[in-house]
């Protein structure tokens, strides 16, 4: 497998999702491709990143008419 | 309202409910403590439920209809669906792809009624996301296939800088700019951490065209931060 085909299968392999064939020649080319390693290492880095992207907090508005809606719920459960 | 039924599970017929017993299906689910509080009525339970997972409602819910205050409505109803529903819930899937279930439903619900030249513009976007193109530009590699010039590790940008307000800013704005497949897709797992097989049957697809979806997500999201973080 050459570089432009490991790239494409990048997520497969984080999800564990090749065959044991097409994991071993991942994992082969990647020790020895320091391009497609970085490559790997920035997707991880995205995926960290995208995990901490941070919300945006509820109104309080809002907020205080779900806690109605939720202990109305109680009540009448 | 399939969707209120738990997600990969025939809903029990109308008149024929099942008889509570404690076989296999019972003794494997895992008892939820979050949700038995949930259940009790504490809340303090619901209150962090709200926090969790309110903003990445909102989030996902602005993928399926444009307007902001729509999508607010979105949630709402979506919280309010879950107290109606909660007592018939029994945990067979996760409280958060429960919700998520949920909240999709009510989304996509929604978005049917806005106009027809956004519902034409989303399917030009559906049917590009999907196409086999490379995720790398072909450029990048020489005619055998390798780098011309390798990546970046970005192992020698600062933590700080990976992880500022700037870093979140751009993560944001590609997301954004995701074709909606991929960005219910990568929301969903990145972001609301839900498993692989969690969101396939929440949006009724392939194992395979999730991999897909999430892939061309997060390289999107890869490409933006590339430009950024040098």
């Amino acid at each position: 497998m050459r570089c432009h085909e490991i790239v494409e299968l990048m997520t497969e392999y984080l999800e564990g999702t090749l065959s044991a064939g097409d994991r071993a020649k991942f994992e082969q080319h990647l020790v020895g491709c320091e391009g497609c390693q970085a490559y790997l290492a920035q997707l991880r880095t995205t995926l960290r990143v995208v995990s901490l992207m941070p919300d945006e907090p509820i109104s309080e508005p809002l907020k205080a008419e779900l806690m109605r809606a939720f202990r109305d719920w109680r009540k009448s459960a | 309202m399939s969707w209120l039924s738990e997600q990969g599970r025939q809903p029990v017929p109308q008149g024929r409910r099942a008889p509570l017993t404690f076989g296999p299906d019972v003794a494997a689910r895992r008892v939820d403590p979050e949700l038995e509080r949930l259940k009790s009525g504490d809340e303090a339970a619901f209150e962090a439920l709200i926090r969790r997972y309110h903003g990445l409602m909102l989030r996902l819910a602005m993928t399926y209809v444009r307007d902001r205050g729509v999508a607010e409505d979105v949630v709402q109803e979506t919280w309010l669906t879950f107290l109606r529903s909660l007592d018939r819930f029994e945990g067979r899937s996760s409280l958060k792809a429960w919700i998520f279930g949920i909240l999709t439903n009510v989304a996509k619900s929604k978005r049917r009624k806005e106009s027809r030249i956004l519902a034409l513009a989303s399917f030009l976007r559906v049917y590009d996301a999907d196409s086999p193109r490379p995720t790398v530009d072909r450029g990048r590699f020489r005619g055998d296939g390798d780098w011309i010039a390798p990546p970046d590790s970005w192992s020698n940008v600062p933590l700080a800088k990976v992880l500022s307000g700037e870093t979140m800013e751009q993560v944001k704005a590609a997301i954004e700019a995701l074709p909606v497949t991929q960005r219910e897709v990568i929301l969903l797992r990145d972001v609301a951490g839900l498993e692989a097989d969690e969101v396939c049957q929440l949006l009724s697809i392939s194992a395979a065209n999730q991999r897909v979806r999430l892939h061309r997500g997060r390289v999107a999201v890869r490409t933006r931060l590339e430009d950024y973080l040098r």
